[in-house]
């Protein structure tokens, strides 16, 4: 199939950037969406043209590199796939295809459609672990029993693949949701149960000082997120944030 | 000479003898020395975090955003543990066993037995950081088997094991970090290790969004930076994945070692077409219940291959289950490497199922009506109808394998439910990787290699859920101490300076080498080498090898490699993000490693777990292994050209086990 692709171009974090546009033809349905990009550069490269940066890496769906915004949707149309799983065959002959990076205060964009995501990695350096030594020396793992539905409930809230999805596609740019998603990991295990208000405190004042907005209920994070993490998950950090701050004063 | 430094004793208090005698830096002393770990995987992560927790000053390095990007979070399947918890038998020495006997008896005895003997410690310690596997009803940890041993001993977290253990270790990383003792740098390549007076003194960095060439001095350097599978461009691994610190350090010093041994994984997503950029690994299990066949009548799989004949269509008595009919014992179940090997000679003789040809059937067909009739029993539907059977016995696979059939739909745009999946052997691991001794230590001095970048546990062939489990096993528990055995006389040192010539002069080479790419006259993109590269390893140093071969493909790779300086165009400026000038460089690399693949390949003259010479094979066709000549590791030395690298050989010792043909039939 033959495409037009309006593609955000930024030359580096204090260049305005622009869209511009790229023809590409004889796409098959076959390819994935990162293929289809890789055949666009290696025209650009043969073109003597500056090829367009884009992060990817494991092309599977679950390192969290990928990060574009199709079409209006962050990762694209359809549900539950990273940009790295979108086909072609999601898309027909003739039509126009609009790529930006993720949008955020805290993202800010490194080239086209590469931004700077280590915003997320402080929050999770703010408390996201539990504070055990690496010695090994630790109780036996079957020690403590935990009921499969808390077991089964944490892993799926530590799916969550670091993307930034949920914040690009936000309105007001909040991490919620990613946020959300670890502190309830380790609150739903007994491991986590000491540390439980502290993380939650540490990990909301840095999420706040890194620039993200605050959650308005809106829910497009639960309907973009390529993991399914769900809005349940902000539910339970709310509490929890409520009664550490009470207990605080 | 290569000196293994293994402990003398008998082998199961060789490691509680070794940690009891090394030399410990104490916490004062710890503060004033600085180490380098460069990869953030498994191995990387829980390195950097444990030393950090030492007291010792980590630089940690990585070329994603972020550390918990490394490839290590796209394991699937899970981490072997000699925890026993399933009461079959299992034990520290049956997992040293299957270790050594699945490797092929390629692998060094003293070491296996370490990795078993902490693998239990491994689980104790996730679990405390909170990586939520799997558990069963009674709240316990539940576990799952994997190709090639008959005990229960795997434990998961769903189809993400990696992705949650990495996670688990990344979190001690952050802790570390977030106490100023791991200094991160992400979005950096390491370009060269620096050897000062005999010792490896630091690395050169390469900041990938501004360009900057940095310097960076330790008094010890651990390269954790993963496996060299992308030598054959198509492979599972992510597309970042290089072999570029391990290569640099051997042309620094450190021995390749094995670095033919590679592992082609049977149950991956076979190729669609030319445009392809990676390929997609079926778990393991899947084997557990699908039946892998081809038509039995080349005219039934040319019509298939042409899409006039569905594969349901096919008569049972004219398909060809070919591993039950070869391997009657262990059926669909043998090890990687002979499932691969088996599906190859299929296609290769015309009974292939794509376009391509490459590509056999995993068919559910009967195990959805096995479960299917159970399934009704439980119920008590009497008589039930064909369809009946069907919808039950397809919840059932649905509940055990339904995200992989999701992915494989997802990819394919197939119902795996209603037609037989295809799938073709994909290179995946890297059994091959740096010489270390016992302590992990290459042949350089103060240089180390953990993870899947050294070669030190897996002999000729990897088993499943093995992995994992060495990669934390090297980094939590095993580092820790033999580094600080060598760092006691670094005590009175003082910070590695940046400013001795050998600093200037690694850095010089690197930033001219950057300059070579950007202003050659080339026209042609660095990806056209690496698909032809790639296309030579597989073609020649792939699932099957011969002397004939491996000797064209050296040639090739030689004339390849020359018209890849000549030709390559790299775009952009050195000050910038510049994705394409990283690729050429990991790829310049590549195309070095290569030729030694072949030349190790091409010198061992025997068949042994992922390595098939074809001259060396049984009249049944399987693989014959030569003990009394090729009892050894394959260690090789840089001498300025790969097919000039001189061969050390350390010699294989088995004092606890006894060497046996494998046999699965
Ligand atoms: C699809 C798939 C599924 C798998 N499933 C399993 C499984 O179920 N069980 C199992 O046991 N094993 C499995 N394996 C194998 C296992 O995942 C890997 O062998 C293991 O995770 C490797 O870990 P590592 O820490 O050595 O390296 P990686 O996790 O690969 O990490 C490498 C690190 O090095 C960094 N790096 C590399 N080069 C440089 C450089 N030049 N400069 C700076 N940084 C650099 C990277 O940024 C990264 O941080 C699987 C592998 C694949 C591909
Ligand atoms: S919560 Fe979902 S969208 Fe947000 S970072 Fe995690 S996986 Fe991505
Ligand atoms: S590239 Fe890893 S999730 Fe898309």
């Amino acid at each position: 199939m033959n495409l037009t692709l309006k593609v955000w171009r930024q030359n580096g974090p204090e260049d305005k950037g622009r869209m511009e546009t790229y023809p590409v033809s004889d796409i098959s349905e076959h390819m994935s969406f990162l293929e289809m990009m890789d055949v666009l550069n290696d025209q650009l490269v043969r073109d003597g043209k500056d090829p367009i940066a884009f992060d990817h890496d494991c092309r599977e769906g679950i390192c969290g590199m990928c990060s574009m915004f199709i079409n209006g949707e962050a990762h694209g149309p359809g549900r539950g796939v990273t940009t790295c799983q979108l086909h072609m065959r999601s898309f027909k002959d003739g039509d126009t295809i609009y790529i930006e990076p993720w949008r955020a205060q805290a993202f800010p964009v490194i080239k086209d459609l590469v931004v700077d995501r280590s915003a997320f990695d402080r929050v999770i350096q703010a408390g996201g672990y539990v504070s055990v030594n690496t010695s090994g020396n630790t109780i036996d793992a079957n020690t403590i029993p935990i009921p499969k539905a808390d077991a089964d409930e944490a892993f799926n809230a530590a799916t969550c693949i670091g993307c930034g999805a949920c914040v690009a596609t936000c309105k007001n740019a909040s991490a919620m949701l990613f946020v959300s998603a670890k502190v309830s990991q380790l609150a739903l295990l007994p491991q986590g149960q000491p540390e439980r208000e502290l993380r939650v405190k540490r990990m909301v004042e840095q999420m706040d000082k890194e620039g993200f907005g605050n959650c308005t209920n809106t829910g497009a994070c639960e309907v973009e997120c390529p993991k399914g993490i769900s809005l349940t998950n902000i539910a339970r950090m709310n509490r929890d944030y409520l009664t550490a701050s009470l207990k605080g004063e | 000479m290569l000196n293994s430094k293994v402990p003398q004793g008998p082998l199961a208090e060789k490691w509680t003898n070794h940690k009891n005698s090394i030399r410990l830096v104490n916490p004062a002393n710890k503060r004033s020395i600085d180490v380098i770990v460069v990869g953030t995987g498994l191995a990387g992560s829980s390195a950097a975090a444990s030393l950090a927790e030492m007291g010792y000053n980590v630089k940690a390095f990585c070329f994603q955003d972020s550390p918990r990007r490394a490839h290590s979070i796209a394991a699937q399947g899970g981490i072997n543990a000699a925890k026993n918890y399933q009461n079959d038998g299992d034990s520290t020495y049956r997992l040293f066993y299957d270790t050594v006997k699945g490797g092929d008896y390629r692998s060094r005895e003293a070491n296996v037995y370490r990795l078993a003997e902490v693998s239990a410690n491994i689980i104790d310690q996730c679990v405390a950081q909170g990586v939520p596997f799997a558990r069963d009803y009674g709240g316990l940890l539940d576990n799952r088997s994997f190709g090639g041993v008959q005990v229960s001993r795997t434990f998961y977290a769903k189809g993400q094991t990696g992705q949650q253990l990495l996670l688990g270790a990344c979190s001690a990383l952050s802790r570390q970090i977030s106490k100023g003792k791991v200094k991160l740098y992400n979005r950096h390549e390491m370009m060269d290790v620096v050897v000062v007076d005999g010792k490896c003194r630091g690395i050169i960095a390469r900041n990938l969004v501004t360009g900057e060439v940095e310097r960076h001095g330790a008094h010890a350097v651990i390269l954790a930076s993963g496996g060299y599978g992308n030598v054959f461009f198509l492979s599972t691994n992510a597309m970042g994945s290089n072999v570029s610190a391990a290569w640099k350090a051997h042309k620094k010093g450190a021995h390749f070692a094995n670095p033919s041994f590679t592992q082609i994984h049977p149950t991956c997503i076979p190729v669609s077409g030319s445009h392809q950029s990676k390929l997609t690994l079926m778990s393991e299990s899947l084997r557990n219940d699908g039946r892998i066949w081809v038509p039995r009548k080349k005219e039934d799989a040319q019509a298939v291959r042409e899409g006039k004949l569905r594969p349901v269509d096919i008569r049972e008595e004219d398909r060809d289950y070919y591993l039950e009919r070869r391997y009657p014992a262990f059926g669909n179940l043998v090890p990687r490497d002979v499932a691969s090997r088996a599906a190859k000679e299929r296609c290769d003789a015309g009974f292939g199922v794509n376009e391509t040809g490459e590509a056999v059937f995993l068919d559910y067909a009967s195990a959805i009506e096995r479960y299917g009739k159970t399934e009704a029993n439980i119920r008590g539907l009497e008589n039930p109808s064909a369809s009946e059977i069907k919808a039950l016995g397809t919840e059932v696979v649905k509940a055990k394998y339904g995200n992989l059939f999701d992915m494989y739909k997802q990819i394919t745009a197939d119902n795996p439910y209603e037609t037989p999946m295809k799938i073709y052997p994909a290179v995946h691991y890297t059994m091959g990787g740096l010489w270390v001794d016992y302590n992990l230590m290459t042949a350089v001095p103060g240089l180390y290699a953990a993870g899947e970048a050294n070669f030190s546990d897996h002999g000729a062939n990897r088993l499943g859920a093995s992995a994992l489990m060495q990669g934390l096993a090297d980094g939590y528990f095993v580092l820790p101490y033999t580094v600080g055995d060598y760092l006691a006389d670094d005590i009175r040192t003082g910070p590695i300076s940046t400013d001795h010539p050998a600093f200037e002069a690694a850095e010089k080479e690197v930033t001219e080498r950057i300059q070579h790419f950007l202003n050659n006259p080339g026209d042609t993109p660095v990806d056209d080498f690496h698909r032809k590269l790639g296309r030579i390893m597989w073609n020649n140093c792939g699932m099957a090898r011969n002397a004939d071969g491996l000797k064209q493909a050296i040639a090739d790779i030689r004339a390849l490699r020359e018209e890849f300086w000549k030709k390559v165009r790299v775009p952009g400026t050195a000050t910038q993000y510049n994705p394409e000038l990283d690729k050429a460089g990991r790829v310049a690399d590549f195309l070095e490693l290569g030729e030694l693949m072949c030349v190790d390949a091409l010198a061992r003259e025997e068949s042994c777990g992922g390595h098939f010479r074809e001259e060396h094979q049984t009249a049944e066709g399987e693989a014959l292994r030569n003990d009394a000549d090729f009892t050894f590791v394959s260690a090789w030395e840089y001498t300025g050209d790969p097919s000039e690298a001189k061969l050390e050989k350390e010699e294989l010792v088995y004092e606890n086990i006894e060497l046996k043909q494998r046999s699965y039939k």
